[in-house]
């Protein structure tokens, strides 16, 4: 007898004071297996750098993206013969330098991503909530109608939106923005469709939570993970989308420094002047490359499925 | 099976409704008279407006316009070209195996060199030829493939002169198309020259426009292989003493390919959107130009038309990867 | 001789938490007739030294050992090429989870005729005849049938005796059966383990039965050996073991056996360690 009550005396444990915020302690796993992939790491260091470079974009560009310098038409970067400090990169063919429309184009590609990326997500979540928590004819209706708009070529039913609204770049991205969506909402209507089988959204019920608490507030937290990775991915496709548009004409108009509609105009002049397509194409590259970049570090750090140890 | 087919197909059929009311509706909402635009410069009499509009049925109420319309099309009547004046559906029958062979050229390319370099890369996982292949991979699909192309252009054309800038075959031969492809074509003619031509023309255009497929097959086999490769099935294979290729030739691909075959199938899709851009800068005569020149145009009768068949294609094209999927996976052909 | 003999085997993983020893030291024998039980607990490595045994280990792992050999031949050193000709011919492994054993996009018979082709010279009628011969063998009566089956159309208990007709197609001398029944029903268990026995005595193979159920090593093993921790805990004789075991955790194992519970409360082993730590 008195073995037994040794051993469990001694197999109480002990008390814990300073539990550290389990919110925090998310975080810190979160990070350590964030930054163990060297790439993503680097991604959102560059995708840091532009956010700085978008933001501070006038004091940092060497000249307005809108000056015309008429006798500096088509200059080379500095590093080829015939070309001049004060324009680094070149100029294009009506002297407006390159560097400084790369910089200030910047802006717009963020914004564009960020506009798109969050149109989308909060149409499409909320679109997939509606369908996988009601189900019945509210999810065949909605699914449906994703199923449309995914049976058209992303590109073509965005330049026929465009068509329709006008080009220009707000409603490029309204354009892509509705492209991009059901992506969102069949990701959201999985996820809730998975979860909403599951014990503790059967425990909320039956403690009286209401349909839109359950929705936001139970369910909707625990289908994070999959819909933060496609956010990064939407995030990248919309700047490819909307640069797509503006080389097409239909998106951002000239004279706008959108690294895509900076590429149209250049189209002519890639053989005599082949630095006008390279920059803003790179610029683009390296842009989405980052925010690729850290949506593969994303993905693998918060689905433990696919966790390597 | 022949269950599982029909019951996809009754499940397509809303969908395909669904998007002809959409085709429909697109283009009644893009701006513009459709009759002034018919009419052209010359302008037409108010009188003479009022006679067109009759004709053409814009008088009647929207939905019966939308029904004579389905009736068209069902009857295989996809209208006339506003610009050429031609039916759509001849120009379309013209255009579309341009794309279709450029399509298939660049899935060749995508899959021929993605697949055995995702398997390898799965492989070797973690050695430099893993992080090289999977690095250009990720760059692949972060390029615009307008700017690749155009890259290509500069470098391959430009500086090397070693392809042309533009157009399926050179200038100099021309021949009635039996089969409107290229390649085919001057094979059945036995005009080797043309054939190379033919080649020549279709090498840049087709690295473009397979660039992004080939970098999401190659991601897309790697992260199959390895999971297949973690599975209980394959520690039975080694133990029988089976030597290593055959244990990932035969049953670890065998089980990987069932979800490359479906992204393959997803990404035809993405073809479609691809070639809109690969055919306007490498001026390839295909579906994809046709449908932006037509939206700059104006050409109404031709986007309608146009984003009806591109979307039928796209349904029947996921309906075959459902299908071959079926075909594939054991779990679902046989009971 | 013995059939197979180790010495001193130990086995590292490289995790990135630095170097893990799943085995440490061990030393066991197995003779041909001869049933070892080799039982212990989850994370105790006994399938990680028979894996190791086998070679079907990762590249992360690192095996080192005085002595590993089958018949005589040393196969720590022995290379890729000549491994393989010995395992799935002269010593046989079966595993766990029998339905994700088999590999879902082959047939059965495939799956059995293929070994049959890696190691033997039989034409393809006589494989497939063998096949049937084999699947009769392991108690699966429709064995023609079954040839063209897929494993998802099979039961747990079935799949187990596909991956028994599998080990056993080339008659070997040595089958390590890893967890055999452990996934199966209670009631399929025990048709898994007479079949296993049964297949023993009349090929007169040496059986090693990996578990950590005490009472599948009461029914079927000639001699225990107990593994906690990748380190041998004891060795006998299952007569031994059971009425005169050594070892205070072979002790513990035995006292958790519901059959052999007294009182109120079962102990647990980590019971009797605070007892002989304290």
């Amino acid at each position: 007898m008195t073995e037994t009550a040794t051993t469990s005396a001694a197999k109480a444990p002990p008390t814990k004071t300073n539990q550290p915020n389990p919110r925090w302690a998310g975080l810190a796993e979160f990070w350590h297996y964030f930054s163990m992939n060297k790439g993503a790491v680097l991604g959102l260091v560059v995708f840091i750098l532009l956010v700085l470079v978008a933001i501070f974009a006038p004091l940092i560009a060497p000249h307005s993206p809108d000056q015309q310098y008429r006798d500096a038409i088509l200059v080379p970067p500095v590093w080829q013969d015939g070309g001049n400090p004060a324009f680094l990169l070149g100029t294009d063919p009506v002297g407006r330098d390159i560097l400084s429309r790369l910089i200030h184009g910047a802006r717009y590609s963020l914004f564009i991503g960020f506009f798109v990326v969050t149109g989308a997500l909060v149409v499409g979540v909320t679109l997939g909530v509606l369908a996988g928590y009601f189900r019945g004819w509210v999810d065949v209706v909605i699914m449906r109608v994703m199923d449309i708009i995914l049976a058209f070529p992303s590109l073509l039913l965005a330049l026929v939106l465009v068509a329709i609204l006008g080009p220009g770049l707000f409603n490029a991205m309204i354009a892509i923005a509705l492209v991009l969506q059901p992506h969102f909402a069949r990701l959201t209507r999985a996820a809730v469709m998975a979860e909403s089988n599951r014990e503790y959204v059967t425990a909320s019920r039956v403690s009286g939570a209401g349909h839109f608490r359950l929705m936001m507030r139970t369910i909707l937290p625990n289908c994070l993970a999959p819909l933060i990775v496609q956010a990064t991915l939407s995030f990248s496709n919309a700047i490819l989308e909307a640069a797509a548009l503006g080389f097409l004409g239909m998106g951002a108009q000239p004279p706008t420094p959108e690294w895509g509609t900076m590429l149209a105009s250049a189209r002519e002049f890639i053989m005599r002047a082949p630095w006008v397509v390279t920059f803003p194409g790179l610029a683009i590259l390296i842009t989405v490359l980052a925010i690729n970049l850290v949506g593969d570090g994303l993905r693998d750090a918060l689905d433990p499925k696919l966790k390597r140890s | 099976m022949l269950n599982y087919i029909l019951r996809k197909l009754a499940y397509l059929v809303p969908t395909v409704i669904g998007i002809s009311i959409c085709a429909f509706a697109f283009v009644r909402l893009l701006p513009g008279d459709p009759i002034l635009a018919m009419a052209g410069e010359h302008g037409v009499s108010p009188e003479r407006y009022e006679i067109l509009k009759e004709q053409f049925g814009y008088n009647a109420p929207i939905w019966q316009q939308y029904l004579q319309y389905l009736g068209n099309v069902l009857t295989g009547n996809f209208g006339v070209s506003l610009s050429t004046k031609r039916p759509v559906w001849n120009e379309f029958m013209a255009l579309f195996p341009a794309t279709l062979e450029l399509a298939f050229f660049a899935m060749m390319f995508a899959v021929i060199v993605g697949i055995p370099a995702g398997i390898f890369s799965a492989i070797k996982r973690g050695s430099w030829f893993d992080q090289i292949t999977m690095g250009i991979a990720l760059t692949g699909y972060s390029m615009p493939i307008f700017w690749w192309g155009l890259l290509l252009i500069i470098f391959f054309s430009g500086t090397l002169g070693w392809t042309p800038v533009s157009g399926r075959i050179a200038l100099n031969f021309f021949f009635k198309p039996i089969t409107g492809f290229m390649t085919v074509d001057s094979l059945l003619y036995g005009n080797w020259p043309a054939f190379v031509s033919a080649l020549r023309h279709l090498i840049l255009p087709a690295i473009v426009l397979g660039t992004i497929p080939l970098a999401v097959i190659a991601r897309q086999t790697r992260s199959a292989m390895l999971e297949v490769l973690g599975e209980d099935y394959i520690r039975t294979a080694r133990a029988k003493g089976l030597p290593p290729a055959r244990v990932t030739n035969v049953h670890a691909l065998r089980n990987a390919l069932i979800p490359v075959v479906t992204t393959i199938g997803l990404q035809v899709g993405m073809l479609m959107a691809g070639a809109i851009l690969t055919e306007t800068i490498f001026s390839w005569p295909g579906v994809g130009k046709w449908m932006i020149d037509s939206i700059s145009k104006r050409d109404y009768v031709v986007v309608q038309s146009g984003l009806l068949l591109i979307a039928l294609i796209v349904m029947a094209v996921n309906l075959l990867v459902d299908v071959l999927y079926a075909v594939i996976n054991p779990r679902i052909r046989v009971r | 001789m013995a059939l197979l003999e180790i010495e001193n085997l130990s086995v590292g993983f490289d995790t990135s938490a630095g170097l893990f020893m799943a085995v440490q030291g061990i030393d066991m024998s197995v003779d041909s007739r001869e049933v070892l039980a080799i039982v212990g607990e989850s994370g105790s490595g006994k399938s990680v030294a028979m894996l190791a045994v086998m070679g079907l280990l990762p590249n992360t792992a690192t095996v080192t050992a005085d002595r590993m050999t089958f018949e005589g031949r040393d196969l720590l050193n022995m290379s890729g090429s000549d491994r393989r000709k010995i395992i799935g011919k002269d010593i046989a492994m079966i595993f766990q989870e029998p339905v994700a054993s088999l590999n879902p996009c082959f047939t059965v018979g495939f799956q059995i005729t293929e070994t049959l082709r890696q190691h033997t010279n039989l034409g393809k009628k006589q494989r497939r005849e063998r096949a049937i011969e084999l699947l009769h063998l392991v108690g699966i009566n429709d064995a023609a049938e079954r040839l063209g089956a897929y494993p998802h159309q099979m039961s747990g208990g079935q799949c187990q005796r596909v991956m028994i007709a599998i080990a056993i197609a080339c008659n070997p001398k040595l089958l390590i059966a890893d967890e055999p029944t452990t996934a199966l029903d209670v009631t399929i268990q025990k048709q898994i383990l007479d079949l296993l026995i049964k297949l023993q005595e009349r090929h007169g193979m040496g059986l090693i039965m990996i578990t950590h159920d005490m009472g599948v090593v009461a029914e079927t093993a000639d001699r225990v050996v107990v593994q906690y921790k990748g380190r041998k805990m004891e060795e006998a004789d299952v007569l031994t073991l059971f009425e005169n075991p050594k070892s205070a955790y072979t002790r513990a194992l035995l006292s958790a056996l519901p059959e052999n519970a007294t009182g109120d409360r079962l102990p647990t082993v980590s019971d009797f360690h605070m007892e002989g730590s304290a």
